[in-house]
């Protein structure tokens, strides 16, 4: 990181969602982080544990219930209507199923020209001629505008996701695990493309996946989520090298080894024990419940996220105590 | 052996390199199918239904061009040719009062038609905006449509096209207004169950994160993935319609003289029933004949549409 400029600062988030009288799943729960002007933030976490609902939250395709979402200085879920367009124009998106992400009854072309559309930026011959480019910059081809989506393959339907928030230039995308639902030769194309728009276009991403090694790849930073909650944020590398959070070391143990040597010695850490469920979390600790080293205090008090090292953020009660 | 190979004269130029034209790799000579275009390819293969298109095309074209080759005025009494059979003049027989039951059928059939055609269209611009609404929005607006639309389609129909035919006379724009009056409801259920299934989906989502606003949303991305199931129900509707207006008709509640329709002329033929039967006869084929040709096209659109749900 060169200049260390926030573009997008994340307070005290916190999205529930009712599904009952008085009952609420608690989706993301009190979470903060920083997001710098192009670098990568990788998030990770098992099913349900509320990335993608973070992701959708800072957005603003969500409502918060609590906390704020700081866009280059503008809280993003208190704007106007008009202002909120403008926004759309500088953050943009690109979902996990490639499949239900394009409209079925519309062209490539008017799927990656309704930005343009929306914002009224090109016209006539120029709108085509960048939908062109646009088709080009993805890997995609001039001839594949008039088709439809069910013409393509997952891995080209993800491209022409990718060129839909592509094209109205955003600052700032989420990719939400864009590359989970494809094949494994067609993940390292699509990654490889992101990074490669990342450096010609100066993005950032938010990048939510489930794939460690993948967000090893492509991130400078990583936050691990469980439950709702941030347990543990730090550089890519620290990360991997020093982790600190029981739960995220259990992640990394089950990264497979690409040598059948290695792998057999390897020590797995084995979770024992039911995830809570995130309607009534109970108090303490979220991971209290499966964790190996969980003391009493665990489970009376909530740990906060604190910096441990430089840059290296832990939310657990005995981080430095193993 | 050896002889044969040397007779071939290798020259350079057939080695030349022929490359690959990167945009022609990707070229389809079939042009690509639209929605609609698919649909209707598979609608062709339908035969029955085709016939029931040509049906209604030709029911209409009748209706609306029959009067000019005919000849005759609709309201013109001759009293010397009252109760006429069919004939080389008179291709459907007169009447009572000596009028030509083919130009009166073709007149009364395009009140029918429009009618029917009318109600259809309020009926879904009405119900498919107000599902729509109530799919998109939820909350309290989906409860207030919903429970409105409760309350209109449990009015007792025939009552509100009593009151209104009373009050407003027996026009045109009264039967349509008494008829589309409780009939959006069910359009308006059926669309909003499809919304509520569509909106879920990240197309939808998406248009809204590139900054759509909700009628861009509704009219671009939730009504043409709902068109397909509406189609069919206007189809099908059209037809019940017609039927409606006759029955309203046949009960005096309809259009009134010197104005008809098919109901209308098949309600003065019933008294004559008897003795001159064609004089009921005549509507009464063209009624059912049409609300045939529609349920055929119906039931056509509703195969070619959901190919899936033949097979």
């Amino acid at each position: 990181m060169q200049t260390v400029e926030v573009l997008i600062e994340v307070n005290n988030l916190k999205k529930y969602f009712r599904v009952g009288r008085n009952a609420f799943v608690k989706a993301v729960d009190d979470v903060s982080f920083n997001i710098c002007k192009g670098e990568t933030l990788g998030l990770v976490g098992e099913s349900g544990c509320g990335k993608t609902t973070c992701g959708k939250t800072i957005l603003g395709l969500y409502s918060t219930t609590d906390g704020e979402v700081i866009f280059d200085g503008v809280n993003i879920h208190a704007l106007r209507p008009n202002e909120k367009t403008e926004f759309t124009k500088r953050a943009q998106i690109i979902f996990q199923d490639p499949y239900s992400s394009l409209n079925p009854r519309m062209t490539v072309g008017d799927i990656i020209g309704e930005g343009m559309d929306i914002h009224h930026l090109y016209k006539g011959k120029e709108r085509e001629e960048k939908v062109f480019e646009l088709l080009n910059t993805v890997g995609l081809n001039k001839e594949h505008v008039n088709r439809f989506p069910h013409e393509f393959s997952g891995g080209q339907r993800q491209r022409i996701g990718i060129a839909r928030a592509l094209a109205i230039e955003p600052d700032f995308i989420v990719c939400d695990e864009p590359i989970s639902a494809l094949d494994v030769s067609i993940q390292a194309q699509i990654v490889n493309l992101l990074m490669e728009l990342q450096r010609s276009k100066d993005l950032t991403y938010l990048f939510i996946a489930h794939n460690l090694s993948m967000i090893k790849y492509i991130s400078d930073r990583v936050g691990v989520m469980y439950l709702g909650n941030l347990v543990e944020l730090t550089t890519s590398a620290e990360l991997y090298d020093n982790p600190l959070h029981p739960y995220t070391r259990a992640l990394l143990s089950a990264i497979p080894i690409p040598d059948p040597q290695e792998e057999r010695r390897k020590q797995r850490i084995t979770l024992h024990g039911e995830i809570p469920s995130s309607i009534n979390p109970p108090p303490g600790c979220r991971f209290a419940s499966r964790c190996q080293f969980a003391k009493e205090i665990c489970t009376r008090a909530m740990p906060p996220l604190v910096e441990v090292d430089k840059e290296h953020f832990v939310a657990c009660h005995l981080a430095r105590q193993f | 052996m050896d002889t044969a190979r040397t007779d071939m004269v290798v020259a350079d130029e057939m080695f030349q390199r022929v490359g690959i034209d990167e945009e022609l790799s990707e070229h389809l000579d079939k042009p690509s199918l639209t929605y609609w275009a698919d649909v209707w390819r598979r609608f062709r293969k339908d035969k029955l239904a085709l016939f029931g298109l040509v049906l209604m095309v030709a029911i209409i074209a009748t209706v609306f061009l029959g009067p000019l080759f005919s000849g005759k005025d609709y309201k013109y009494m001759d009293s010397s040719v009252k109760n006429l059979r069919p004939n080389a003049q008179y291709w459907f027989g007169t009447d009572d009062m000596g009028r030509d039951i083919f130009t009166r059928v073709c007149y009364g059939g395009r009140i029918s038609i429009l009618i029917g055609f009318l109600c259809t269209i309020v009926m879904f611009v009405i119900g498919s905006l107000m599902g729509a609404l109530a799919g998109l929005k939820g909350g309290w607006v989906d409860n207030l449509i919903m429970r409105f639309a409760e309350f209109v389609g449990n009015l007792p129909y025939l009552i509100i096209v009593v009151i209104l035919t009373m009050t407003m006379g027996r026009s045109i724009f009264a039967i349509v207004l008494a008829m589309s009056l409780t009939s959006w409801v069910g359009t308006c259920r059926m669309v909003r169950g499809q919304i509520l299934q569509l909106k879920e989906l990240d197309y939808i989502e998406a248009a809204s994160a590139l900054g759509a606003n909700t009628t861009r949303i509704i009219l671009r991305h939730l009504l043409p993935n709902t068109m397909g199931i509406i189609m069919v129900q206007v189809t099908m509707s059209i037809p019940g319609f017609i039927f409606g207006e006759a029955f309203l008709s046949y009960v005096g509640l309809g259009i009134r003289p010197p104005g008809t329709s098919w109901g209308a002329l098949a309600s003065a033929g019933q008294a004559r029933l008897m003795f001159h039967p064609h004089i009921l006869f005549f509507p009464c084929i063209m009624i059912v004949l049409t609300t045939f040709a529609f349920h055929l096209v119906g039931d056509g659109l509703s195969d070619a549409l959901d190919p899936k749900l033949r097979e």
